[in-house]
């Protein structure tokens, strides 16, 4: 292989880096210190303290301050003479345009969610600059380089879409802890805290035809002359109590599950609370609403303990209480965060009971923390090797040394006597819908989807594009634009709302469709295929996509060297290891999406990559261990639109 | 260990690293103590990943100057003359790696200066070596870099009679290669596997580590065929700086007729196909006197996590040589034992 001596190639480079965390924090210094002169770096997030593990360039004293900003500074000190440009701001913002990346001779990847990675993919096809793709998950990495035309796109391999659990599941059969999570946090800390007209499928649905009765009557509205203690014990009961007795009455659901147990507060705490710390009367209106906490009050002192009932119990109400007595504002505003210690509290003690309902074993805080929060486990060392690993690639990449590109996976568990296994990248697969243009088809019932489950779970969620146009032959159907006329919005309003079929230009079985996103540059096509019926539990969206299918791997001989054929349209994986090697997507950190109403499924995902780490690692502490991907934040986008 | 809980300042910093070893490690972590001798770039990237990781202890071994390869490769040290002047690589290192974690003690060890009598030397090859038994026995790992095979060998040996067990790390790295030399003596750690009925359970295991003499030690006929050779690369750079009484690092282009012919004179006395060592690769290694910052940063992250493992006492810590060329873009394992260890 040509030699990596470089250093006229990298004087001159001009190098993006998208991302300021983990992996940009270790890949920033290491590109200052390889001599790389001119560095751009794109990161939106500010410092955090549990960022301080490992994103060396930040101190206690950056808390809240700008990542990309305080990390240039960082490296400046030691490399006073280089170039740093930072950009407080997201990289899906209109200003990074194609005409921004084409600016660079390569881009670097260090982010932590889906979305992001395939936008910058787009872009930087569009721009025809190369891109060096990486992630890493506690001990796991990888990194991956990807250059038009002559590997894959990194959307090559489509990103399984996240696996959503269907409702039932979180309704009304948990079978695992990371059910009653999603319960407890989408459904119940949503009802309870959150947008109260938010439709909400907490109630469970009787078998019984009848209503409930309180019928006209909200059971979760705290009544005049309630006090806090009764409307809390009035809810776990509720909850805990009625709700799983109606379940019960459905014979049919329980016939090959174990019944769950109704529980009453009145049997888990006989008593009145009693007030540890007596400061829960105190009016906390001066006090640092950050430090309100349950445990605190309750005298609970360590997050990894795993609470009994009854002290899930007292959490349960006492949270429920401090909520009221301290935050009373936020209430019907509030959306589950994971850095807001009371929300915690209170979910992982929900959770936790309606667990116990069901026969699932409890977790502490910190673990169902973890979960609520999809919090991904992550260490420096792994985001050290991965930087040094990117680096490498972007040496070559400045060479133009094609032919070394190497993908690299670094693995806890040897594979072939390799920690880190470089493997060579594969040709771009002909049916990528992103780099190849090849047309997608999808089924769809026509008369009864409408356009606005084909924009959001289609066009945005699963294309991953941010600002689309729909077509239909010369007919504009939507468009998402900041310079639309009043007629224009008022007539892809009510598009949206209309089914395929009786949309202006009516959308058919062998309507094709065509899709743009003008910032990312892309385009496809799509076909549609009409269909009437489809599986609640496996097809629960209703819309089925295809054609946009993985390349076909062929076995390879194990005594070969550990690259591919380069000649046919793919190559192979190795066979020792495969399943190693498989590893698409690891994130760094990931979110969890907003949950929308009607929504069949509700999320609380882990990735079939994720189960690939987990039957090498031989590990499974019997709880899934989530990685999970980010889905499309609906929320966040209505945002973006009205800006 | 006492049992004591972690404080809530550590449980805030630490989160997302205990979610990946654990409250008791991270416990474990904290009670530890690290000396590591030579502040190459390597080592620096070591030190950090260290520090970062909530460690007891940090004691930095080195007193030579700053120089132009020092602060090629090495991003602790302030690139301001007015600020390093006077002041031994471990001083500065020392103060940068200081601020990357508060609860961390870092300190110099200079104590070695006085035990040299009549020559204040300021090289550090060989001087850690004079240090008695009850030096070493205040650390729990040891990781040396920058020394001669010499060095290298009796500071284990040290390491090795003391009763209580200290972990011990050799690392080097060369051109766009690294190597990492690994003896945790007899080794008792868990690690997690699924029985017959694919359930989750705990096993203990047991490792035993040959000496880095023992190791060098085995012939090379005896190794299998597809060792790594930069391996043995490495053990005839090795050879020819003890031969020639050079510091390590202390060889350049001139020297390269020689190393070749050393590298033949080994090769034929170890029965081995001198082709086998490519003079190719004896070149870059000769030549490359400045560390790649890239390959500091892979061999540091390896390291740490090892280290990280041996301290925790869970995972599989490798054995008992790593090596890593960024030509190639490899990071193999190779055991390097004896057969009856």
């Amino acid at each position: 292989m040509a030699s990596l001596h470089h250093s006229s190639a990298v004087k001159a480079a001009k190098v993006l880096m998208v991302g300021a965390g983990g992996i940009g924090c270790e890949l920033l210094k290491t590109l200052a210190l390889s001599g790389f002169q001119d560095i751009h770096i794109i990161d939106m997030d500010t410092i955090e303290v549990s960022n301080l593990n490992r994103q060396f360039l930040f101190r206690q004293s950056h808390v809240g301050q700008s990542k990309a900003m305080v990390a240039r500074d960082a490296v400046l000190r030691f490399r006073p003479n280089i170039s740093i440009t930072p950009y407080h701001a997201n990289v899906k913002d209109s200003d990074f345009n194609v005409e921004f990346f084409k600016q660079f001779n390569v881009v670097l990847n260090g982010l932590d969610n889906l979305e992001a990675r395939r936008h910058v993919n787009r872009l930087c096809l569009a721009a025809e600059v190369p891109l060096v793709e990486s992630g890493t998950t506690g001990f796991l990495g990888q990194v991956t380089v990807h250059a038009k035309g002559k590997t894959e796109c990194y959307e090559c391999q489509p990103k399984p879409a996240p696996k959503t659990y269907p409702v039932c599941t979180i309704t009304s059969t948990p079978s695992k802890f990371v059910h009653c999570i999603v319960w407890a946090k989408d459904l119940l800390f949503a009802k309870l805290f959150g947008d109260k007209n938010q439709e909400n499928d907490l109630n469970v649905r009787s078998s019984d035809a009848s209503n409930s009765p309180e019928n006209g009557e909200d059971v979760f509205e705290r009544r005049d002359n309630e006090n806090i203690e009764q409307y809390g014990r009035r809810i776990y009961d509720h909850v805990f109590g009625y709700n799983i007795e109606v379940a019960l009455s459905n014979q049919e659901t329980w016939k090959n599950r174990n019944r769950p147990k109704p529980i009453y507060s009145r049997d888990v705490l006989p008593g009145k609370l009693n007030h540890q710390n007596g400061n829960v009367d105190k009016s906390c209106a001066t006090d640092d609403l950050s430090s309100v906490s349950t445990m605190a009050s309750l005298g609970l002192k360590n997050p990894q303990d795993v609470w009994s009932l009854a002290e899930n119990t007292r959490v349960f109400l006492e949270s429920l209480k401090l909520f009221f007595a301290s935050r009373e504002k936020e209430i019907g505003n509030l959306s589950f965060d994971k850095d807001d210690q009371l929300a915690v509290e209170f979910v992982t003690a929900a959770a936790n009971i309606r667990a116990a309902s069901f026969g699932i074993p409890l977790h502490s805080l910190f673990e169902a923390k973890g979960i609520a929060g999809n919090i991904v486990h992550a260490v420096a060392t792994t985001n050290a090797v991965v930087a040094g690993l990117i680096v490498i690639e972007a040496i070559k990449v400045l060479k133009k040394d094609i032919d070394n590109y190497r993908m690299t996976y670094c693995l806890e568990h040897p594979s072939k006597k390799m920690l880190l296994m470089p493997v060579e990248p594969f040709e771009p697969n002909k049916s990528c819908c992103v780099c190849s243009k090849s047309p997608l088809s999808l089924e769809i019932n026509t008369h009864h989807s409408k356009l606005r489950d084909f924009v959001e779970k289609i066009v945005k969620a699963e294309l991953g594009m941010n600002s689309p146009i729909i077509m239909h032959g010369v007919t504009l159907l939507y468009e998402v634009g900041d310079d639309l006329e009043e007629d224009m919005i008022a007539n892809y309003t009510a598009n949206l709302e209309k089914v395929l079929s009786e949309l202006p230009s009516s959308v058919i079985g062998g309507t094709m469709l065509t899709v743009e996103d003008l910032q990312q540059e892309l385009t496809c096509n799509i076909y549609i295929k009409h269909r009437e019926e489809f599986d609640e539990e496996k097809e629960p969206d209703g819309m089925v996509l295809s054609g946009w299918t993985q390349a076909p791997l062929e076995k390879k001989d194990d005594n070969k060297k550990l690259v591919g054929n380069g000649g046919s349209t793919s190559t192979a994986l190795p066979t020792e290891g495969q399943k190693e090697v498989e590893l698409v997507e690891i994130s760094e950190e990931t979110e969890i999406s907003g949950k929308k109403r009607k929504q069949p499924g509700i999320s609380g995902d882990e990735t079939n990559n994720h189960n690939e780490i987990q039957k090498l690692d031989v590990v499974d502490d019997g709880e899934d261990d989530l990685v999970i991907l980010d889905q499309c934040d609906i929320d966040k986008k209505k945002k973006k639109r009205l800006q | 260990m006492d049992g004591e809980e972690l404080t809530e300042q550590e449980t805030a910093l630490y989160d997302r690293q205990i979610r990946v070893w654990g409250a008791d490690a991270q416990r474990r972590l904290s009670k530890s103590h690290i000396l590591v001798y030579g502040m190459k770039g390597t080592v620096a990237e070591f030190c950090k990943n260290i520090v970062l990781a909530g460690v007891g202890s940090l004691t930095l071994v080195d007193d030579r100057a700053v120089t132009e390869d020092a602060l090629s490769s090495n991003f602790l040290i302030p690139p301001n003359e007015n600020v390093y002047a006077g002041k031994t690589l471990a001083e500065l290192c020392c103060n940068s790696l200081k601020e990357f974690n508060p609860m961390v003690r870092v300190s110099v060890e200079k104590e070695y200066m006085q035990l040299i009598e009549n020559k204040i030397s300021i090289q550090i090859t060989g001087d850690l070596s004079r240090f008695g038994g009850d030096f070493f026995d205040k650390f729990d790992i040891v990781i040396v870099s920058c020394c001669t095979r010499m060095t290298k060998k009796l500071i284990n040996e040290k390491c090795r009679k003391l009763s209580k067990r200290v972990a011990f790390y050799t690392v080097d790295c060369r051109d766009y290669c690294g190597e990492i030399f690994v003896d945790l003596q007899k080794y008792i750690y868990t690690k997690k596997k699924l029985d017959e009925n694919n359930q989750p359970t705990t096993v203990e295991c047991e490792l035993q580590y040959p000496s880095f003499q023992e190791s060098i030690s085995v012939p090379w006929r005896k190794l299998p065929r597809r060792v790594s050779k930069l391996y043995f690369a490495m053990r005839v750079i090795e050879s020819f700086e003890e031969a020639e009484g050079r510091n390590p690092g202390e060889i350049s282009m001139e020297d390269l007729p020689a190393v070749l012919k050393l590298k033949k004179e080994l090769c034929e006395a170890q029965s081995m196909n001198e082709s086998h060592i490519p003079n190719a690769l004896l070149e870059r290694l000769v030549m490359g006197k400045r560390e790649f910052p890239p390959v500091c940063a892979i061999i540091g992250g390896i390291l740490g996590q090892e280290v990280i493992k041996a301290i925790s006492g869970k995972g599989d810590p490798l054995q008992n040589f790593f090596f890593f060329d960024a030509m190639d873009g490899k990071g193999v394992i190779e055991d390097i034992s004896p057969p009856n260890v």
